[in-house]
Protein backbone atom coordinates (compact mmCIF):
# COMPACT_ATOMS: atom_id res chain seq x y z
CA UNK A 1 0.00 0.00 0.00
CA UNK A 2 2.56 2.42 1.13
CA UNK A 3 5.05 1.67 -2.16
CA UNK A 4 1.94 2.15 -3.92
CA UNK A 5 1.61 5.77 -2.02
CA UNK A 6 5.03 6.43 -2.97
CA UNK A 7 4.85 5.22 -6.74
CA UNK A 8 2.20 7.64 -7.46
CA UNK A 9 3.68 10.45 -5.26
CA UNK A 10 6.75 10.23 -7.10
CA UNK A 11 4.42 9.79 -10.84
CA UNK A 12 2.66 13.14 -9.95
CA UNK A 13 5.71 14.65 -8.93
CA UNK A 14 7.60 14.34 -12.06
CA UNK A 15 5.16 14.55 -14.28
CA UNK A 16 4.45 18.04 -12.58
CA UNK A 17 8.14 18.78 -13.13
CA UNK A 18 8.34 17.49 -16.99
CA UNK A 19 5.64 20.14 -18.18
CA UNK A 20 7.13 22.86 -16.16
CA UNK A 21 9.73 22.18 -18.19
CA UNK A 22 8.20 22.15 -21.24
CA UNK A 23 6.77 25.22 -21.04
CA UNK A 24 9.84 26.47 -19.98
CA UNK A 25 11.84 24.72 -23.29
CA UNK A 26 8.64 25.98 -25.23
CA UNK A 27 9.86 29.39 -24.86
CA UNK A 28 12.82 28.78 -25.71
CA UNK A 29 12.33 26.57 -29.04
CA UNK A 30 10.45 30.04 -29.72
CA UNK A 31 12.70 32.34 -29.43
CA UNK A 32 15.05 30.02 -31.09
CA UNK A 33 13.01 29.64 -33.83
CA UNK A 34 12.52 33.02 -34.90
CA UNK A 35 16.21 33.50 -34.22
CA UNK A 36 17.19 30.68 -36.73
CA UNK A 37 14.44 32.33 -39.49
CA UNK A 38 15.49 35.81 -39.27
CA UNK A 39 19.16 34.90 -39.65
CA UNK A 40 19.27 35.51 -43.52
CA UNK A 41 18.72 39.33 -42.26
CA UNK A 42 21.32 38.80 -39.48
CA UNK A 43 23.75 38.07 -42.18
CA UNK A 44 23.35 40.33 -44.83
CA UNK A 45 23.28 43.42 -42.50
CA UNK A 46 24.73 44.46 -38.86
CA UNK A 47 22.44 43.92 -36.25
CA UNK A 48 23.18 47.95 -35.19
CA UNK A 49 22.14 49.03 -38.41
CA UNK A 50 19.12 47.28 -38.86
CA UNK A 51 17.58 48.78 -35.09
CA UNK A 52 18.80 52.23 -35.80
CA UNK A 53 17.91 53.08 -39.75
CA UNK A 54 14.95 54.66 -39.88
CA UNK A 55 14.87 53.50 -43.97
CA UNK A 56 11.73 51.19 -44.45
CA UNK A 57 11.94 50.13 -48.17
CA UNK A 58 11.76 46.57 -48.49
CA UNK A 59 11.49 46.64 -52.16
CA UNK A 60 15.29 48.22 -52.73
CA UNK A 61 16.29 46.15 -49.65
CA UNK A 62 16.19 48.12 -46.80
CA UNK A 63 14.92 47.33 -43.18
CA UNK A 64 15.24 50.17 -40.72
CA UNK A 65 13.74 49.02 -37.79
CA UNK A 66 13.49 52.52 -36.20
CA UNK A 67 9.73 53.77 -37.17
CA UNK A 68 8.85 50.12 -35.62
CA UNK A 69 10.83 50.27 -32.38
CA UNK A 70 9.97 53.98 -31.58
CA UNK A 71 6.40 53.36 -33.10
CA UNK A 72 6.11 50.37 -30.33
CA UNK A 73 7.71 52.59 -27.11
CA UNK A 74 5.19 56.00 -27.88
CA UNK A 75 2.39 53.98 -27.26
CA UNK A 76 3.09 51.33 -24.69
CA UNK A 77 4.93 54.34 -23.00
CA UNK A 78 2.02 56.75 -23.37
CA UNK A 79 -0.29 53.94 -22.35
CA UNK A 80 1.49 53.23 -19.02
CA UNK A 81 1.60 56.56 -18.24
CA UNK A 82 -2.21 56.87 -18.46
CA UNK A 83 -3.07 53.34 -17.01
CA UNK A 84 -0.66 52.59 -14.23
CA UNK A 85 -1.47 55.69 -11.35
CA UNK A 86 -4.91 55.23 -12.39
CA UNK A 87 -4.94 51.77 -12.21
CA UNK A 88 -3.64 51.89 -8.99
CA UNK A 89 -5.24 54.41 -7.60
CA UNK A 90 -8.15 52.34 -8.41
CA UNK A 91 -7.37 49.20 -6.98
CA UNK A 92 -6.51 51.02 -3.83
CA UNK A 93 -9.47 52.52 -3.37
CA UNK A 94 -11.26 49.12 -4.47
CA UNK A 95 -9.04 46.94 -1.25
CA UNK A 96 -8.69 49.76 1.31
CA UNK A 97 -12.05 52.25 1.17
CA UNK A 98 -14.90 50.67 -1.16
CA UNK A 99 -17.58 48.87 0.82
CA UNK A 100 -17.70 45.42 0.29
CA UNK A 101 -20.72 45.67 -2.02
CA UNK A 102 -18.73 47.98 -3.90
CA UNK A 103 -16.25 45.68 -4.09
CA UNK A 104 -18.66 42.79 -4.61
CA UNK A 105 -19.90 44.59 -7.95
CA UNK A 106 -16.66 45.86 -9.17
CA UNK A 107 -15.04 42.19 -9.18
CA UNK A 108 -17.33 40.60 -11.70
CA UNK A 109 -17.41 44.32 -14.02
CA UNK A 110 -13.66 44.24 -13.56
CA UNK A 111 -13.53 40.13 -14.82
CA UNK A 112 -15.67 40.79 -17.75
CA UNK A 113 -13.85 44.06 -19.10
CA UNK A 114 -10.42 42.11 -18.49
CA UNK A 115 -12.33 39.61 -20.63
CA UNK A 116 -13.37 41.71 -23.46
CA UNK A 117 -12.03 40.66 -27.27
CA UNK A 118 -8.97 43.31 -28.18
CA UNK A 119 -11.04 44.21 -31.43
CA UNK A 120 -14.06 45.58 -29.57
CA UNK A 121 -11.69 47.83 -27.85
CA UNK A 122 -10.35 48.51 -31.31
CA UNK A 123 -13.66 49.13 -32.76
CA UNK A 124 -14.78 51.44 -30.39
CA UNK A 125 -11.24 53.26 -31.00
CA UNK A 126 -12.11 54.13 -34.52
CA UNK A 127 -15.48 54.76 -33.53
CA UNK A 128 -15.31 57.45 -30.52
CA UNK A 129 -11.68 57.86 -30.18
CA UNK A 130 -10.47 58.77 -34.03
CA UNK A 131 -12.76 61.42 -34.58
CA UNK A 132 -12.74 62.88 -31.05
CA UNK A 133 -8.40 63.51 -32.05
CA UNK A 134 -9.66 64.76 -35.46
CA UNK A 135 -12.08 66.79 -35.04
CA UNK A 136 -10.97 68.71 -31.40
CA UNK A 137 -7.86 67.68 -30.09
CA UNK A 138 -5.59 67.73 -33.35
CA UNK A 139 -7.16 71.78 -34.28
CA UNK A 140 -6.95 72.48 -30.60
CA UNK A 141 -3.01 72.47 -31.11
CA UNK A 142 -3.59 73.89 -34.39
CA UNK A 143 -2.71 70.92 -36.42
CA UNK A 144 -4.12 68.78 -38.81
CA UNK A 145 -4.58 64.87 -37.92
CA UNK A 146 -5.68 62.14 -39.70
CA UNK A 147 -7.05 61.31 -36.01
CA UNK A 148 -5.01 57.82 -36.06
CA UNK A 149 -2.36 58.56 -33.89
CA UNK A 150 -0.09 57.47 -31.00
CA UNK A 151 -2.58 59.56 -28.85
CA UNK A 152 -5.54 57.66 -30.21
CA UNK A 153 -3.17 54.22 -29.47
CA UNK A 154 -2.25 54.74 -26.12
CA UNK A 155 -5.50 55.50 -24.74
CA UNK A 156 -7.14 52.26 -26.18
CA UNK A 157 -4.03 50.45 -24.93
CA UNK A 158 -4.27 52.02 -21.86
CA UNK A 159 -8.53 51.33 -21.12
CA UNK A 160 -7.81 47.90 -21.91
CA UNK A 161 -4.63 47.39 -19.31
CA UNK A 162 -6.43 49.40 -16.80
CA UNK A 163 -8.67 46.41 -15.78
CA UNK A 164 -6.47 43.88 -16.07
CA UNK A 165 -3.53 45.47 -13.74
CA UNK A 166 -6.53 46.80 -11.06
CA UNK A 167 -7.32 42.88 -11.01
CA UNK A 168 -4.09 42.17 -10.25
CA UNK A 169 -3.07 44.96 -7.95
CA UNK A 170 -6.55 44.00 -5.89
CA UNK A 171 -5.92 41.17 -5.55
CA UNK A 172 -1.98 41.51 -4.17
CA UNK A 173 -3.93 43.92 -1.62
CA UNK A 174 -5.94 42.19 -0.53
CA UNK A 175 -3.64 39.27 0.56
CA UNK A 176 -1.92 41.70 2.79
CA UNK A 177 -3.25 40.54 5.78
CA UNK A 178 -5.56 42.47 8.19
CA UNK A 179 -3.25 42.14 11.18
CA UNK A 180 -0.85 44.87 9.78
CA UNK A 181 -3.25 47.07 8.85
CA UNK A 182 -4.40 46.69 12.93
CA UNK A 183 -0.90 47.00 13.95
CA UNK A 184 -0.50 50.22 12.07
CA UNK A 185 -3.94 51.48 13.19
CA UNK A 186 -3.50 50.40 16.45
CA UNK A 187 -0.79 53.12 17.31
CA UNK A 188 -3.15 55.77 15.92
CA UNK A 189 -2.27 55.79 12.64
CA UNK A 190 -5.04 57.43 9.66
CA UNK A 191 -6.30 55.01 7.35
CA UNK A 192 -4.30 56.74 4.72
CA UNK A 193 -0.63 56.33 6.33
CA UNK A 194 -1.30 52.78 7.17
CA UNK A 195 -2.06 52.49 3.10
CA UNK A 196 0.61 54.64 2.51
CA UNK A 197 3.38 53.19 5.18
CA UNK A 198 2.46 49.74 5.59
CA UNK A 199 0.32 48.30 2.88
CA UNK A 200 1.98 49.51 -0.41
CA UNK A 201 5.14 48.64 1.37
CA UNK A 202 4.10 44.88 1.59
CA UNK A 203 2.53 44.74 -1.61
CA UNK A 204 5.50 46.36 -3.91
CA UNK A 205 6.72 43.30 -5.54
CA UNK A 206 3.10 41.85 -6.19
CA UNK A 207 2.03 45.72 -7.12
CA UNK A 208 4.97 46.22 -9.72
CA UNK A 209 4.12 42.27 -11.33
CA UNK A 210 0.77 43.58 -11.89
CA UNK A 211 2.45 46.47 -13.58
CA UNK A 212 4.77 44.32 -15.72
CA UNK A 213 2.04 42.48 -16.86
CA UNK A 214 0.07 45.27 -17.96
CA UNK A 215 2.50 46.80 -20.15
CA UNK A 216 4.21 43.71 -21.14
CA UNK A 217 0.20 43.45 -22.30
CA UNK A 218 -0.02 47.15 -24.27
CA UNK A 219 3.57 46.46 -25.96
CA UNK A 220 2.76 42.86 -27.66
CA UNK A 221 -1.10 43.98 -28.00
CA UNK A 222 -1.55 43.81 -31.43
CA UNK A 223 -5.37 43.82 -33.04
CA UNK A 224 -6.29 47.39 -31.37
CA UNK A 225 -3.16 49.04 -32.24
CA UNK A 226 -3.65 48.05 -36.08
CA UNK A 227 -6.91 49.73 -36.11
CA UNK A 228 -6.21 53.08 -34.21
CA UNK A 229 -2.58 53.91 -34.78
CA UNK A 230 -2.39 54.90 -38.24
CA UNK A 231 0.50 52.76 -39.67
CA UNK A 232 2.88 54.76 -41.10
CA UNK A 233 6.40 53.04 -41.26
CA UNK A 234 7.77 56.58 -39.75
CA UNK A 235 9.21 57.05 -36.31
CA UNK A 236 6.43 59.28 -34.38
CA UNK A 237 7.42 62.98 -33.67
CA UNK A 238 4.86 63.21 -31.31
CA UNK A 239 1.34 62.57 -29.80
CA UNK A 240 -0.27 63.33 -32.67
CA UNK A 241 1.66 61.41 -35.49
CA UNK A 242 0.79 58.32 -36.44
CA UNK A 243 2.70 55.01 -35.62
CA UNK A 244 3.74 51.52 -36.10
CA UNK A 245 4.36 49.26 -33.62
CA UNK A 246 5.87 45.84 -33.90
CA UNK A 247 3.37 43.77 -33.77
CA UNK A 248 1.14 46.01 -36.13
CA UNK A 249 3.96 45.31 -38.67
CA UNK A 250 4.27 41.82 -38.30
CA UNK A 251 0.10 41.08 -38.66
CA UNK A 252 -0.29 43.77 -41.19
CA UNK A 253 2.54 42.20 -43.41
CA UNK A 254 3.03 38.37 -42.70
CA UNK A 255 2.04 36.13 -45.77
CA UNK A 256 2.12 38.56 -48.10
CA UNK A 257 4.93 40.30 -50.34
CA UNK A 258 6.81 37.17 -50.08
CA UNK A 259 8.55 37.93 -53.69
CA UNK A 260 10.13 40.32 -52.15
CA UNK A 261 13.72 39.03 -50.75
CA UNK A 262 14.23 39.01 -47.27
CA UNK A 263 11.11 40.19 -46.14
CA UNK A 264 9.77 37.14 -44.66
CA UNK A 265 13.18 37.19 -42.16
CA UNK A 266 12.72 41.10 -41.43
CA UNK A 267 9.10 40.23 -40.51
CA UNK A 268 10.60 37.03 -38.16
CA UNK A 269 13.48 39.48 -36.71
CA UNK A 270 10.43 42.04 -35.73
CA UNK A 271 8.93 38.77 -33.83
CA UNK A 272 12.07 38.37 -31.84
CA UNK A 273 12.85 41.52 -31.46
CA UNK A 274 9.44 41.75 -29.78
CA UNK A 275 9.40 38.58 -27.50
CA UNK A 276 13.47 39.39 -26.41
CA UNK A 277 12.12 42.91 -25.46
CA UNK A 278 9.31 41.31 -23.17
CA UNK A 279 11.39 38.59 -21.42
CA UNK A 280 13.93 40.96 -20.94
CA UNK A 281 11.41 43.64 -19.52
CA UNK A 282 10.57 40.80 -17.26
CA UNK A 283 13.80 39.71 -15.77
CA UNK A 284 14.87 43.54 -15.47
CA UNK A 285 11.70 43.80 -13.31
CA UNK A 286 12.63 40.91 -11.50
CA UNK A 287 15.80 41.77 -11.00
CA UNK A 288 15.32 45.22 -8.99
CA UNK A 289 12.75 44.37 -6.99
CA UNK A 290 14.80 41.86 -5.98
CA UNK A 291 17.67 44.71 -5.25
CA UNK A 292 14.51 46.71 -3.22
CA UNK A 293 13.45 43.36 -0.96
CA UNK A 294 17.40 43.29 -0.22
CA UNK A 295 17.55 47.26 0.95
CA UNK A 296 14.56 46.53 3.26
CA UNK B 1 -25.32 43.88 42.00
CA UNK B 2 -22.45 45.99 40.90
CA UNK B 3 -19.77 44.38 42.01
CA UNK B 4 -17.32 47.03 40.30
CA UNK B 5 -17.99 48.72 43.28
CA UNK B 6 -16.06 45.36 45.05
CA UNK B 7 -12.53 46.56 43.75
CA UNK B 8 -11.28 50.24 45.71
CA UNK B 9 -9.13 51.79 43.15
CA UNK B 10 -10.29 53.84 40.71
CA UNK B 11 -11.57 52.72 37.16
CA UNK B 12 -9.69 53.15 33.86
CA UNK B 13 -12.02 52.51 31.39
CA UNK B 14 -15.95 52.42 32.10
CA UNK B 15 -18.20 50.37 29.81
CA UNK B 16 -21.71 51.24 30.09
CA UNK B 17 -24.68 49.20 27.83
CA UNK B 18 -21.94 48.17 25.34
CA UNK B 19 -23.95 46.21 22.80
CA UNK B 20 -22.00 44.58 19.40
CA UNK B 21 -23.92 43.58 16.58
CA UNK B 22 -22.24 41.99 13.09
CA UNK B 23 -24.80 42.44 10.26
CA UNK B 24 -27.23 41.56 13.13
CA UNK B 25 -25.19 38.98 14.78
CA UNK B 26 -25.47 39.99 18.25
CA UNK B 27 -22.04 39.57 19.45
CA UNK B 28 -22.01 41.31 22.69
CA UNK B 29 -25.09 41.84 24.84
CA UNK B 30 -25.20 44.72 27.26
CA UNK B 31 -21.94 45.00 29.03
CA UNK B 32 -21.70 47.32 31.78
CA UNK B 33 -18.11 46.85 33.51
CA UNK B 34 -15.06 48.98 34.96
CA UNK B 35 -11.39 48.12 34.52
CA UNK B 36 -9.42 48.83 37.11
CA UNK B 37 -6.73 51.15 36.95
CA UNK B 38 -2.43 49.81 36.69
CA UNK B 39 -3.30 46.28 36.95
CA UNK B 40 -4.19 43.33 34.97
CA UNK B 41 -7.42 42.10 34.19
CA UNK B 42 -8.15 39.15 32.49
CA UNK B 43 -11.16 38.48 30.31
CA UNK B 44 -11.86 34.57 29.65
CA UNK B 45 -14.17 32.30 28.34
CA UNK B 46 -14.85 30.21 25.81
CA UNK B 47 -14.24 30.45 22.09
CA UNK B 48 -16.38 32.65 20.14
CA UNK B 49 -17.79 34.47 23.52
CA UNK B 50 -16.81 37.50 22.52
CA UNK B 51 -13.25 37.87 23.90
CA UNK B 52 -11.89 39.70 20.70
CA UNK B 53 -14.51 41.44 20.36
CA UNK B 54 -14.65 43.63 23.48
CA UNK B 55 -10.92 44.26 23.00
CA UNK B 56 -11.59 45.41 20.01
CA UNK B 57 -14.23 47.75 20.99
CA UNK B 58 -11.87 49.64 23.51
CA UNK B 59 -9.59 50.96 20.88
CA UNK B 60 -12.11 50.97 18.21
CA UNK B 61 -10.77 48.39 15.75
CA UNK B 62 -13.99 47.12 15.72
CA UNK B 63 -14.54 50.09 13.49
CA UNK B 64 -12.53 48.24 10.54
CA UNK B 65 -15.18 45.88 10.23
CA UNK B 66 -17.57 46.30 7.61
CA UNK B 67 -21.16 45.77 8.98
CA UNK B 68 -20.42 45.96 12.35
CA UNK B 69 -22.52 48.27 14.70
CA UNK B 70 -21.68 48.99 18.65
CA UNK B 71 -24.06 50.70 20.72
CA UNK B 72 -23.65 52.04 24.27
CA UNK B 73 -20.82 53.95 25.94
CA UNK B 74 -16.97 53.62 26.65
CA UNK B 75 -15.80 56.03 28.65
CA UNK B 76 -11.67 56.29 29.07
CA UNK B 77 -10.39 59.36 31.18
CA UNK B 78 -14.34 60.45 31.40
CA UNK B 79 -14.52 60.69 27.59
CA UNK B 80 -17.01 58.46 25.78
CA UNK B 81 -14.93 57.18 23.00
CA UNK B 82 -18.04 56.62 20.55
CA UNK B 83 -18.85 60.37 20.86
CA UNK B 84 -18.95 61.31 17.18
CA UNK B 85 -16.85 64.37 17.62
CA UNK B 86 -14.13 62.17 19.25
CA UNK B 87 -10.73 61.59 16.88
CA UNK B 88 -10.50 57.78 16.45
CA UNK B 89 -6.28 58.29 15.93
CA UNK B 90 -5.98 60.21 19.24
CA UNK B 91 -8.15 57.34 21.20
CA UNK B 92 -6.39 54.42 19.49
CA UNK B 93 -3.06 56.05 20.60
CA UNK B 94 -3.63 56.00 24.20
CA UNK B 95 -3.62 51.78 23.87
CA UNK B 96 -0.86 49.95 22.71
CA UNK B 97 -1.97 46.77 21.16
CA UNK B 98 -0.45 43.14 21.19
CA UNK B 99 -1.89 40.97 18.79
CA UNK B 100 -2.15 36.74 18.91
CA UNK B 101 0.36 36.69 16.43
CA UNK B 102 3.77 39.07 16.06
CA UNK B 103 2.51 41.06 13.49
CA UNK B 104 6.18 43.61 12.51
CA UNK B 105 5.88 46.13 10.33
CA UNK B 106 7.48 45.41 6.60
CA UNK B 107 10.28 48.12 7.59
CA UNK B 108 13.74 47.52 9.90
CA UNK B 109 13.28 46.38 13.76
CA UNK B 110 14.34 50.57 14.51
CA UNK B 111 11.77 51.41 12.22
CA UNK B 112 9.26 49.57 13.52
CA UNK B 113 9.40 50.57 17.24
CA UNK B 114 10.33 54.48 15.63
CA UNK B 115 6.74 54.48 13.21
CA UNK B 116 4.13 55.41 15.79
CA UNK B 117 6.06 58.48 16.97
CA UNK B 118 6.71 59.38 13.38
CA UNK B 119 3.73 59.09 12.55
CA UNK B 120 2.61 61.37 15.52
CA UNK B 121 5.24 64.23 14.35
CA UNK B 122 8.29 63.24 16.25
CA UNK B 123 11.36 63.97 13.04
CA UNK B 124 14.51 64.35 15.72
CA UNK B 125 16.81 62.08 14.77
CA UNK B 126 18.16 61.41 18.57
CA UNK B 127 14.84 61.89 19.90
CA UNK B 128 13.78 59.29 18.22
CA UNK B 129 16.90 57.25 18.97
CA UNK B 130 16.45 57.26 22.59
CA UNK B 131 12.76 56.45 21.83
CA UNK B 132 13.59 53.35 20.34
CA UNK B 133 16.30 52.23 22.06
CA UNK B 134 14.47 52.89 25.76
CA UNK B 135 11.24 50.98 24.51
CA UNK B 136 13.49 47.93 23.52
CA UNK B 137 15.05 48.03 26.62
CA UNK B 138 11.36 48.07 28.07
CA UNK B 139 10.58 45.12 26.79
CA UNK B 140 14.12 43.78 27.13
CA UNK B 141 15.42 43.59 23.26
CA UNK B 142 17.79 46.04 23.42
CA UNK B 143 20.66 43.56 24.25
CA UNK B 144 19.88 41.54 21.70
CA UNK B 145 19.20 43.65 18.91
CA UNK B 146 21.22 46.81 19.29
CA UNK B 147 23.82 45.61 16.55
CA UNK B 148 21.03 44.98 14.19
CA UNK B 149 18.31 47.63 14.36
CA UNK B 150 18.48 48.63 10.86
CA UNK B 151 17.84 44.65 9.34
CA UNK B 152 13.97 43.44 8.59
CA UNK B 153 12.16 43.01 11.92
CA UNK B 154 11.14 40.05 10.03
CA UNK B 155 14.30 38.46 10.71
CA UNK B 156 13.73 38.01 14.36
CA UNK B 157 12.55 35.00 15.79
CA UNK B 158 8.70 34.57 16.65
CA UNK B 159 9.38 35.62 19.81
CA UNK B 160 11.40 38.45 19.84
CA UNK B 161 8.85 39.75 16.76
CA UNK B 162 6.60 39.93 19.82
CA UNK B 163 8.34 41.42 22.16
CA UNK B 164 9.31 44.27 19.53
CA UNK B 165 5.97 44.59 18.68
CA UNK B 166 4.88 45.60 22.51
CA UNK B 167 8.11 47.89 22.45
CA UNK B 168 5.89 49.63 19.14
CA UNK B 169 3.00 49.71 20.92
CA UNK B 170 4.86 51.54 24.06
CA UNK B 171 6.19 53.71 21.85
CA UNK B 172 3.44 56.09 21.70
CA UNK B 173 3.36 56.06 25.06
CA UNK B 174 -0.20 54.77 25.87
CA UNK B 175 -2.46 54.45 28.74
CA UNK B 176 -3.43 50.59 28.54
CA UNK B 177 -1.83 47.88 26.62
CA UNK B 178 -4.57 45.37 25.21
CA UNK B 179 -3.13 41.97 24.39
CA UNK B 180 -5.01 39.29 22.72
CA UNK B 181 -4.40 36.17 23.14
CA UNK B 182 -0.94 37.64 22.69
CA UNK B 183 1.72 34.75 23.69
CA UNK B 184 -0.50 31.70 22.00
CA UNK B 185 2.25 31.83 19.27
CA UNK B 186 5.00 31.40 21.22
CA UNK B 187 7.10 28.69 22.35
CA UNK B 188 6.93 28.97 26.42
CA UNK B 189 10.07 30.44 26.87
CA UNK B 190 9.08 32.97 24.84
CA UNK B 191 5.77 33.41 26.80
CA UNK B 192 7.03 33.25 30.11
CA UNK B 193 9.69 36.28 28.61
CA UNK B 194 6.45 38.41 27.75
CA UNK B 195 4.14 37.56 30.55
CA UNK B 196 6.90 39.06 32.80
CA UNK B 197 6.75 42.14 30.62
CA UNK B 198 3.50 42.07 31.85
CA UNK B 199 4.09 41.91 35.45
CA UNK B 200 6.71 44.58 35.47
CA UNK B 201 4.52 47.36 32.93
CA UNK B 202 1.38 47.30 35.32
CA UNK B 203 2.94 49.34 37.66
CA UNK B 204 2.74 52.04 34.58
CA UNK B 205 0.17 51.13 32.81
CA UNK B 206 -3.43 49.74 32.48
CA UNK B 207 -3.30 45.84 30.78
CA UNK B 208 -6.33 44.00 29.63
CA UNK B 209 -5.94 40.59 28.49
CA UNK B 210 -7.55 38.21 26.47
CA UNK B 211 -6.82 34.51 27.43
CA UNK B 212 -7.66 31.65 27.40
CA UNK B 213 -5.26 29.81 29.43
CA UNK B 214 -7.02 29.89 32.84
CA UNK B 215 -3.48 29.09 34.52
CA UNK B 216 -2.05 32.33 32.66
CA UNK B 217 -5.33 34.11 34.30
CA UNK B 218 -4.45 33.09 37.44
CA UNK B 219 -0.38 33.83 37.05
CA UNK B 220 -1.04 37.29 36.04
CA UNK B 221 -4.51 38.81 36.39
CA UNK B 222 -5.86 41.35 39.27
CA UNK B 223 -9.22 41.18 37.98
CA UNK B 224 -11.47 38.95 35.68
CA UNK B 225 -13.90 39.65 33.74
CA UNK B 226 -15.70 35.85 32.48
CA UNK B 227 -17.83 36.40 29.31
CA UNK B 228 -20.34 33.37 28.37
CA UNK B 229 -22.31 33.96 24.98
CA UNK B 230 -21.63 37.74 24.46
CA UNK B 231 -22.72 38.14 27.88
CA UNK B 232 -20.90 39.21 31.13
CA UNK B 233 -21.66 36.41 33.45
CA UNK B 234 -19.31 37.55 36.01
CA UNK B 235 -16.32 39.96 36.94
CA UNK B 236 -14.32 40.92 40.19
CA UNK B 237 -10.96 40.71 41.77
CA UNK B 238 -8.87 37.58 40.69
CA UNK B 239 -8.06 35.57 43.76
CA UNK B 240 -12.22 36.00 44.82
CA UNK B 241 -13.20 35.10 41.69
CA UNK B 242 -11.06 32.39 41.01
CA UNK B 243 -11.34 31.17 44.82
CA UNK B 244 -14.91 31.05 45.06
CA UNK B 245 -17.34 32.11 41.73
CA UNK B 246 -20.80 33.71 42.52
CA UNK B 247 -22.35 32.26 38.82
CA UNK B 248 -22.70 28.49 38.58
CA UNK B 249 -21.43 29.37 34.97
CA UNK B 250 -18.24 30.19 36.00
CA UNK B 251 -17.67 27.37 38.44
CA UNK B 252 -18.30 25.11 35.22
CA UNK B 253 -16.10 27.11 33.39
CA UNK B 254 -13.28 26.73 35.89
CA UNK B 255 -13.79 23.44 36.70
CA UNK B 256 -13.59 22.91 32.63
CA UNK B 257 -16.85 21.61 32.62
CA UNK B 258 -17.79 23.91 29.88
CA UNK B 259 -15.14 25.10 27.48
N1 LIG C 1 -16.01 39.94 11.54
C1 LIG C 1 -17.04 39.23 12.04
N2 LIG C 1 -18.17 39.11 11.34
C2 LIG C 1 -19.22 38.40 11.81
N3 LIG C 1 -19.23 37.79 13.00
C3 LIG C 1 -18.12 37.86 13.77
C4 LIG C 1 -16.97 38.59 13.33
N4 LIG C 1 -16.01 38.49 14.28
C5 LIG C 1 -16.56 37.74 15.26
N5 LIG C 1 -17.83 37.37 14.97
C6 LIG C 1 -18.71 36.58 15.82
O1 LIG C 1 -18.85 37.20 17.06
C7 LIG C 1 -18.74 36.27 18.11
C8 LIG C 1 -17.63 36.66 19.06
O2 LIG C 1 -16.40 36.58 18.36
P1 LIG C 1 -15.00 36.89 19.05
O3 LIG C 1 -13.97 36.83 17.99
O4 LIG C 1 -15.11 38.14 19.82
O5 LIG C 1 -14.85 35.63 20.01
P2 LIG C 1 -13.63 35.25 20.97
O6 LIG C 1 -14.20 35.15 22.34
O7 LIG C 1 -12.50 36.16 20.78
O8 LIG C 1 -13.29 33.80 20.46
P3 LIG C 1 -11.86 33.09 20.38
O9 LIG C 1 -11.51 32.66 21.76
O10 LIG C 1 -12.12 31.92 19.49
O11 LIG C 1 -10.90 34.07 19.80
C9 LIG C 1 -18.55 34.91 17.48
O12 LIG C 1 -19.79 34.25 17.46
C10 LIG C 1 -18.10 35.21 16.08
O13 LIG C 1 -18.59 34.25 15.19
MG1 LIG D 1 -10.52 35.95 19.93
Amino acid sequence: MASLRKIKERLTCSAMMMLTIASGLLLFVISLGLLLRSREILEMKPIMELLTSSVWKPGRGEFGFWPFIAGSLWVTLLSALLAVPVSLLCAVYLSEYASRTVRAIAGPVLDMLSGIPSVVFGIWGVLALVPLVKDYIAPMTGRFSSGYTVLTAGIVLAVMIVPLIVHVALSVLRSVGNDLRDASLSVGATRWQTVKLVVLRKAVPGLAAAVVLGISRAFGETMAVIMVAGNVAKAPKGLLSPAYPLPALIANNYGEMLSIPLYDSALMFAAFLLLAVVIIFNIAARLILKKMENIR
Amino acid sequence: MDNSLEISETPHLRVRGLNVYYNGHHALKNISLDIPDKKITAIIGPSGCGKSTLLRTFNRLIDTIEGVKVKGEVMIDGVNIYDPKVEVTAIRRKMGLLSQRPCPLPMSIFDNVAYGPRIHGERGRQNLRNIVESNLRHVGLWEEVQDRLHKPASELSIGQQQRLCLARGLAVEPEIILGDESTSALDPVSSKKVEERFLELKNEYTIILVTHILRQAKRLADYVVFLYMGELIEHGPAAELFANPKESLTREYLTGIIS
